[in-house]
This record gives C-alpha cells, sequence and structure tokens, in this order.
C-alpha cells in the first residue's frame, strides 16, 4: 500500500507510510487491461483531476472510494469519452483512447453505468434495454442482441416482469438494476459503475455487489466508484482512494478496510470503536 | 411491431377516409381548408419529429417552410424551371441551410436554442422581405405555375387534394418507420437525456442534426405544396408568428404523436375560418380554446381524447 501525498511532489515528511503490498495474487507481468496516467480533466479552466495514475488488470474488481466532489465521476467521463478535455494518457487493451466519442469507447469495449442510473424514464424497460446495444443493433447482430437480452434478463429476472412498463415506475433498486443491464447490452468487457448502491436499502446493495461478483466470475472486468467503501472494498481485489482530484491512498481491498484513515473516514466508524480496535 | 401494425392499419383507415372525403366533398370552399389542413399537417408532422421525438425546440421553423416555397416560386416562375426540377432544388436548399445553421445551434439546449433558432427564423424573414429583386418584397411574389404531369394538371381542388393527402399519408408511414426503429428510440433517448443517451453510445449531436435536415426537408416540401397551391406568397406567411404557429399545433394536438399532428393542425386551421362569424372577437375566442385545451388536455389533443375514451370505456366495464 502506498501513500501518496496531495501535492503530487515528492515530500518526504510527510504520508510517506508505506504498507507491504499483500495482494501477490495477480502476477506483476500481466499488462494491465486499463492503464491511466498522470490523467488530468479539466472543467474550463477548473481542473477536477490533477495527475491520476492507476491501472485495472483484467478480471479485477477495483474500487474507487472517495469524498463528494473528489473527481471520481470526472474520471469516469473521461474514460467513456463524455468528457474529452483532459491530458495524459487513457490506455484500453493497448489502444489510447484520446479523442474517442462515447459511441467509440462503447464499440471498443467500455460501458458506463452512469451516476444517478440515467435510465429513461417515460420509455419501456425493454427498450431502455435495446438502446443498450445502441452500437451494435445493425441488421447483423439481431440474434447477437436477442442474447444479450437472455443474458441479462437471466441477471436480472425481475426486468423481464416489468418489460413493458415505463422505466420510471420501477423502484429504485429495479431502475440500477435496469441500468447496469443496459450497460452489459453492448457486451463491455470493462464495466464501469458510478455508485451504484446510490440511495439503496443494504439488503440492495448486498444483491448488486453479488450480481458485480458473479459478473466478475464470467470475466467481466469492473471499476467501480462508491461511496459505500466498504461494499465496495468486500468485493473488490484493489482499491484507490481519492481525495481533490489526486489519488492519495492504494492497496488491497483487505489493506484498505484495514487502514485506520479509511476506516476513519470512509467505512463510518467512530472514534470510540476505532480507539478500541486500535488498543 | 404491433404498434407499426396498428398504425398501417390506421394509416388505411385514414386514407379511405381522406379519398372518400375528397371524391365526395363538392364545395371548394372545404376542399381548399382541407388542402390547407394537409400541408399544416405535414409541417407540424415535421416539427413534432425534431421537438416530439427529439426534444429540440425550433422557433424559426417557418423559415424552412419560407426556403422551400421561395426557392420553387423563383425557379419555377423567374427562370422557367420546370416545378419537378424546383422541387429537388428547394429541398436540398432547405437541407443545406439546416446543415450549416443546425451544427452551430443545436449545442444549444432549452431556451438558448429557442433563442438561437428564433433569430434564424427572423433573418430569414427579413431576408424575403429586403431581398426585392429576387423575392418581390413584402408585396410578395404572384404568378406562381401549377403543377403539372404532362398533360395532367393539379388545377382543380380535387386533384391538390390528393396530391397533398398522399404527400401527407406517405410521410405518416415514412415517420412511424423512423420511430419504431433504431434511430426513433435514439431520438427518443436524446429527448430523455442527452447525457444518458452518450453514456449508451449514440452521436448526440450527429442524431440531433440528421432529424434537424429531415425536419427542414418536410418542412420544404410544405412550402413547396403551399406554393403551387396559391400561386402566391408573401413573407408574412413565414414570420416569426407563423413558426409559433407550427409549435402551436405540435403543442396543442400532442407531443411525440404523428395523429397529433393532424390534429393540432386540422384544429389551428379550422378554429380561424369558425371564428370569422365572431369578427372582432375572433382572436380573443381563438386564445381562450388554445388556453382551454391546455388546461384540461395538457399533453394534447391526441392524448386527452384517447384517455377521455378509455375512462369512458373503464366505466361501462363496471
Ligand atoms: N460540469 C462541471 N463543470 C464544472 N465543474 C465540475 C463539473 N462537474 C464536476 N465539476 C467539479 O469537479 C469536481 C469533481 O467532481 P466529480 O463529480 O468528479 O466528483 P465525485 O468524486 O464524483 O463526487 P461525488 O461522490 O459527489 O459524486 C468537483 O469539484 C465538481 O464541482
Ligand atoms: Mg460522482
Amino acid at each position: 500500500m502506498k501513500y501518496r501525498n496531495d501535492s503530487g511532489i515528492n515530500d518526504n515528511r510527510a504520508e510517506k507510510r508505506v504498507l507491504p503490498f499483500t495482494d501477490n495474487r495477480q502476477p506483476d507481468n500481466i499488462y494491465p487491461m486499463l492503464r491511466i496516467r498522470n490523467l488530468k480533466c479539466f472543467y474550463g479552466q477548473i481542473m477536477a483531476v490533477k495527475g491520476i495514475t492507476l491501472s485495472v488488470k483484467e478480471g479485477e474488481i477495483i474500487a474507487l472510494i472517495g469524498a463528494n466532489g473528489s473527481g471520481k465521476s470526472t474520471l469516469m467521463a473521461s474514460v467513456s469519452g463524455l468528457l474529452p478535455t483532459w491530458t495524459g494518457e487513457i490506455l484500453f487493451e493497448g489502444k489510447n483512447l484520446k479523442g474517442m466519442d462515447p459511441p467509440a469507447v462503447v464499440k471498443s469495449g467500455i460501458s458506463l453505468v452512469p451516476e444517478g442510473r440515467l435510465i429513461f424514464p417515460p420509455m419501456s424497460v425493454y427498450d431502455n434495454l435495446v438502446l443498450g446495444a445502441y452500437t451494435r443493433l445493425r441488421k447483423k447482430a439481431r440474434e447477437d442482441v436477442q442474447q444479450a437480452m437472455e443474458t441479462v434478463t437471466a441477471l436480472f429476472p425481475i426486468l423481464k416482469e416489468r418489460f413493458s412498463q415505463p422505466a420510471g415506475t420501477l423502484s429504485g433498486g429495479e431502475q440500477q438494476m435496469l441500468a447496469i443491464g443496459r450497460s452489459l447490452m453492448a457486451r463491455p468487457r470493462l464495466l464501469l459503475l458510478d455508485e451504484p448502491s446510490m440511495g439503496l436499502a443494504p439488503l440492495v446493495v448486498e444483491k448488486i455487489m453479488d450480481v458485480l461478483e458473479l459478473l466478475r466470475s464470467q470475466g467481466l472486468t469492473i471499476l467501480l466508484v462508491e461511496q459505500n467503501a466498504r461494499a465496495a472494498l468486500t468485493i473488490a481485489d484493489r482499491g484507490y482512494v481519492f481525495e481533490t482530484g489526486s489519488v492519495v491512498l492504494e492497496g488491497s481491498a483487505d489493506e484498505l478496510l484495514a487502514d485506520t484513515n479509511v476506516k476513519r473516514a470512509y467505512l463510518g466508524k467512530d472514534y470510540e470503536e476505532f480507539d478500541d480496535e486500535n488498543r | 411491431m404491433i404498434r407499426t401494425d396498428k398504425h398501417l392499419i390506421a394509416c388505411f383507415v385514414f386514407a379511405a377516409a381522406a379519398t372518400a372525403t375528397g371524391l365526395l366533398v363538392e364545395n371548394a370552399y372545404y376542399l381548399q381548408v382541407m388542402i390547407f389542413i394537409g400541408i399544416n399537417t405535414l409541417l407540424a408532422l415535421s416539427l413534432n419529429m425534431l421537438m416530439g421525438y427529439a426534444g429540440q425546440i425550433s422557433l424559426g421553423h417557418a423559415a424552412f417552410y419560407g426556403i422551400g416555397a421561395y426557392t420553387t416560386a423563383i425557379l419555377s416562375t423567374t427562370y422557367n424551371i420546370s416545378p419537378w426540377l424546383a422541387l429537388p432544388a428547394a429541398v436540398f436548399t432547405a437541407m443545406a441551410i439546416a446543415y450549416f445553421v443546425g451544427r452551430p445551434t443545436l449545442r444549444l439546449t432549452g431556451y438558448y436554442l429557442a433563442m438561437g433558432t428564433l433569430g434564424f427564423g427572423i433573418i430569414v424573414n427579413i431576408i424575403f422581405r429586403e431581398w426585392r429583386s429576387v423575392t418581390g418584397g413584402a408585396s410578395g411574389f404572384v404568378g406562381i405555375p401549377p403543377l403539372e404531369i404532362g398533360s395532367f394538371a393539379f388545377d382543380t381542388d380535387r386533384r391538390y387534394f390528393f396530391l397533398v393527402w398522399g404527400v401527407v399519408l406517405f410521410f405518416f408511414i415514412i415517420c412511424r418507420r423512423i420511430i419504431d426503429s433504431r434511430v426513433g428510440r435514439a431520438l427518443r433517448a436524446i429527448h430523455d437525456g442527452e447525457h444518458a443517451a452518450a453514456a449508451v453510445g449514440v452521436d448526440t449531436a450527429k442524431m440531433k442534426l440528421k432529424i434537424f435536415v429531415l425536419s427542414a426537408a418536410m418542412a420544404s416540401l410544405a412550402g413547396f405544396l403551399y406554393a403551387h397551391q396559391i400561386f402566391f406568397i408573401s413573407p408574412g406567411t413565414f414570420s416569426f408568428l407563423a413558426s409559433i404557429r407550427i409549435v402551436t399545433m405540435v403543442v396543442i394536438g400532442g407531443m411525440a404523436s404523428i395523429w397529433g399532428s393532424l390534429l393540432g393542425a386540422s384544429l389551428l386551421t379550422l378554429l380561424p375560418e369558425w371564428l370569422h362569424a365572431f369578427a372582432d372577437y375572433e382572436m380573443m375566442i381563438y386564445g381562450l380554446v388554445l388556453m382551454l385545451v391546455m388546461i384540461f388536455l395538457p399533453q394534447g389533443l391526441t392524448r386527452g381524447i384517447l384517455d377521455i375514451y378509455e375512462n369512458s370505456r373503464k366505466k361501462n366495464d363496471k
């Protein structure tokens, strides 16, 4: 586990608390599926992401945690092509994503489940799902899309029951399932999820995390942004902690779960409990 | 798919009704009113594709209507070119202008898009008015020839009625096909959330531009039909108020509804005719009717009538 300081400049006094990297499951010679180097994202003059470096290896679940406004969604928008104003390097399977628009990114195998779900409320559940396969739905791909539809409805049977219902009338949890199902319709190899647990009851969150684990076991690679750090770190292999546009901490999920600073800031433990554990 | 079949049946019924009307109605005045309803339906439908389905407002749609009318008027009258050659020229001109205006303008959203298209409409109208040597200026353009195929001229109201409603029916079918396709789903996605549409891989900018150009093409075709029906055009017909009228037809008839375009166009064409009798109060009653429709049927006539029908059926079932 590595602590990094905020400024991005090496500062030998602060935050050089490097813990042993205990995650040995992934051999280091695997070339990462997604490699982000020195990513800086801009909204006009404002730099919202300030030089982030991270990697996602094939088959991993990676958690990004951090406070509100720390730049997690901005990073997701940059990877998915929605935010073109960034510098640095984003390589997906060795291909640079610079200058690619969202349709091109989706076609290349990356799907985003956007923050706040962003389903299409007046449209039927079915139409929402079909829209997920938008970039693939040419005449030839009909059967292929049908197959994707079956995979998704097998994963979320509730969606099939609601096929013709307007998506806006689904419950929050169902809408999240729809959003995930919709992005799976594009048959991605890398799935980006931006706060899938937002506003959901613990039981539903658990269900969604189970689904993500299942998807990973089927070969999907997942980059997961979460406020619910505990849920995310429970299923993740590794994680990165964001603070005001920079990565301040990275490490294996177990290490992060055990880290005192993470506990205090993101796992909602109060100081007493926190003191108890450290005694 | 089921929807498409239903729509086809509806189109058949509609075509039969239109044919019967065209054959049975003798009164020239009624035929003329119905020709204008047809032209307005085409206009409303063109804007409905853009506004009702894709959610992009245009307050300058009459500009394309006018571009269609003036292009054919100038080519077929001043230059003696066959109207059938002027037709593609008119449609192409409108599409080209839509393309170049749409590219920067469609980046705007909401009120800003409304202002942008409003400005465009006003500029085009000033050109119609001030470019006197070409357009005839404020006093208008006279002497536009009728449409002919060989020795067959669309010179009676009955013949023109069939021409216009044939075109309308054709576009009912085309538009329905677009709406039920992958493209139509993408348009509705843009309407519901442009950001989300982009996230699933819809090329939103390109898609909006496409539908804007299609919409302009349909409006210019309406302008073509208008010019060769009344042989005289003037800038007032294509003014800012005309653009507002088209928006009103769409909203009153029902957004995102093909049949709504027909109902909205019918009401807004017929109302002024019916209200002539009220002389001084005409415009007041006109405004009042529009207000009442919006207050009691906020989703427009189509949805409103369907709701009333479904409710009464439910009551009868009990
Ligand atoms: N469209 C925008 N224009 C200007 N600034 C923006 C825009 N979107 C985000 N920002 C700023 O960028 C920073 C990072 O925002 P971002 O949405 O990436 O945070 P986040 O980590 O996803 O937060 P949250 O957990 O609340 O979703 C914030 O300071 C935010 O105000
Ligand atoms: Mg966010």
